[in-house]
């Protein structure tokens, strides 16, 4: 669609955009080229492409020799799986909800959620972690419900997010629809089930792939809950390799890489979705 | 919208209650806590308070004379208004860049989102790399631009004078820069979607008005844009106000000689290095209170009219 500066000439326009693709794409190419580089000629000549003698997959073997990667995944796989399934499911229902019926309380209960964005993890962590030591999750060193305290707060921080975004696209969903399926015979819940959810796909796809990768990425709940090594997810693992690696950069790269491969997997497989359902929830605004 | 499939409120609890039992639970509640740990004394993490501060408001009182706590609100401030002007604005200047091309739109949207899918400790890693004090990315570029000085011993040995980017004099941009960079492909893409969603008809209007190019960009585009912006603007503060893991791998505590602060680093040190968990958890009613006032005054400015 053409909506303005048509005075900018093409080449230029190329030219700008290209230049910004470069700033994202080139530092995760120069980071992938020196994980593969001899150690020592990182910091003479960076910018070559490493081959022959120095080309080396040594970095990636000390990586997976020094810290417990194959651990790490399981665990980072679990938690984010886990919240992922749960996130999707009860907001889901919660926006559903919120859109559809029409009750006292109910604008309160939106800017209840509004209010929840704002909250940053460090205002609650403190508390959750008495609560969950009172309950007996947190701090057991019994490594299945130290995962379980990672989940249980990653699933709230997540909801409100996924709230807003889910119901910018429930509103959009036609109403006939439900009101025809109700004339046939269907209950609110297998309205919600059988044209709900089939309507807002891409919206629910997108709210999985960021509670996915948020909890993933999440190192500050991570390192607060997973003590043992044992229990380590995959990003407290990088961290923890970052303090002990010094000076040797070409563990730092491939460490790096090791991290961010699985993710970039998921974004590059479902990123159709993620710009689709983001965009159709958030410009409600 | 009030069908008479809806009529019937029961079916509400079930859709309702999961949500909220785990926001009062996770989040509110924690919160709630969070607020009257502020007035507590409290031994460290975990622990339970041990009776009222004295005088209670003390944590309040230390907030306003703590210098450290003046550099983290400076910089977390010049943060947020660079995090405003640069992300929101180059975001803005691409999305209205790729909206008049066709070959390579999706290209672009893919790669502009790239960076934010990558955890902050692998960027704050990568970064690390890239302005690495002897052989980093950016100081080799500059090496082999000529733009460092060098001398070369009677050895044979290259003596150079590397650019050190986390010193007093350039820190901040070191630390804003991939904050900044890592997000504009968030606000690009809702800037997008804005723009695909204004109607082709105005553009033939304004056309055969004879309104073009910038002319169209500055009456139509922007004005319409505005509620589309407004969003990014909340969306750029808050977030802004909350930055903390990518300066913490970069930075840690406070470098360089306590300047380099953040609310976000500064809360989290004083919490979980220094067990001050009393005083943290005021540094957090201060970020939370700071946005939604920042946000306020944000939409009050910006979003003036609903009819857009």
């Amino acid at each position: 669609m053409n909506t303005g500066i048509k005075k900018i000439p093409r080449v230029l326009t190329y030219l700008v955009l290209s230049f910004w693709a470069l700033t994202t794409i080139y530092p995760f190419i120069w980071v992938l080229l020196n994980s593969f580089r001899k150690k020592g000629l990182i910091l003479s000549d960076s910018f070559s492409i490493p081959l022959g003698d120095a080309f080396t997959w040594d970095n990636y073997i000390t990586a997976w020799q020094r810290a417990d990667f194959k651990n790490a995944y399981f665990n980072s796989f679990l938690i984010s799986g886990t919240v992922t399934i749960f996130v999707v499911i009860i907001a889901g229902l919660a926006a559903y909800g919120l859109v559809r019926y029409r009750f006292r309380g109910r604008d309160f209960l939106y800017s209840l959620i509004m209010a929840g964005m704002m909250f940053p993890v460090f205002s609650t962590i403190i508390p959750v972690f008495r609560l969950e030591v009172m309950l007996g999750i947190a701090g057991t060193g019994n490594r299945w419900l130290s995962l379980l305290a990672v989940i249980l707060p990653q699933i709230a921080g997540n909801l409100c997010f996924a709230i807003i975004i889910l119901m910018g696209f429930i509103q959009s969903v036609p109403i006939d629809l439900e009101e025809s399926a109700y004339l046939d015979g269907c209950n609110v819940f297998q309205i919600y089930f059988y044209i709900i959810i089939p309507a807002a796909k891409s919206s629910f796809a997108t709210v999985a792939i960021f509670a996915f990768l948020w909890s993933y990425n999440d190192l500050f709940t991570q390192s607060f809950f997973l003590r043992y090594p044992q229990e380590r997810a995959i990003t407290g693992l990088l961290n923890e390799i970052s303090s002990q690696a010094g000076v040797n950069y070409g563990l730092m790269a491939s460490s790096v890489v090791l991290v961010v491969i699985p993710v970039l997997i998921v974004y590059i497989c479902l990123q159709k979705h993620i710009i689709k359902g983001l965009t159709a929830g958030a410009v409600k605004g | 919208m009030n069908s008479m499939i809806y009529k019937n409120k029961k079916p509400l609890l079930v859709f309702l209650v999961p949500a909220f039992a785990f926001l009062i639970v996770f989040l509110y509640y924690p919160f709630f806590q969070n607020v009257v740990n502020t007035f507590m004394r409290i031994g460290g993490l975990g622990r339970a308070a041990q009776g009222l501060n004295t005088p209670w408001y003390e944590n309040y009182r230390r907030l306003f004379t703590d210098p450290y706590m003046h550099t983290a609100l400076q910089n977390t401030l010049l943060l947020t208004l660079c995090t405003i002007v640069f992300q929101v604005g180059i975001a803005l200047i691409l999305a209205l860049l790729v909206d008049t091309i066709r070959v390579g739109a999706q290209f672009f949207r893919t790669v502009y989102f790239f960076p934010i899918v990558i955890s902050a400790t692998a960027l704050g890693l990568m970064f690390n790399l890239i302005f690495l004090y002897k052989g980093g990315m950016v100081n080799q570029l500059l090496l082999s631009l000529g733009r460092l000085p060098y001398e070369v011993k009677p050895s044979g040995k290259v003596l150079v004078q590397w650019l050190d980017w986390k010193d007093q004099a350039h820190f901040l941009f070191t630390m804003f820069m991939p904050v900044m960079w890592q997000y504009v492909g968030f606000y690009f893409v809702i800037l997008v979607t804005g723009l695909n969603n204004i109607s082709p008809d105005l553009f033939e209007a304004a056309a055969l008005d004879g309104a073009d190019g910038w002319k169209r960009t500055r009456y139509i585009t922007l004005p319409l844009l505005r509620n589309v912006l407004c969003t990014c603007l909340v969306l750029a503060i808050t977030g802004a106000l909350k930055v903390f893991d990518l300066p913490w791998v970069m930075f840690g505590a406070g470098m360089p000689e306590n300047r380099g602060w953040l609310t976000g680093t500064y809360m989290y040190d004083q919490t979980f290095n220094r067990m001050n968990v009393d005083y943290g958890s005021t540094i957090a009613v201060l970020i939370v209170v700071l946005g939604v006032v920042l946000s306020n005054v944000a939409n009050r400015v910006f979003r003036p009219s609903d009819d857009l």
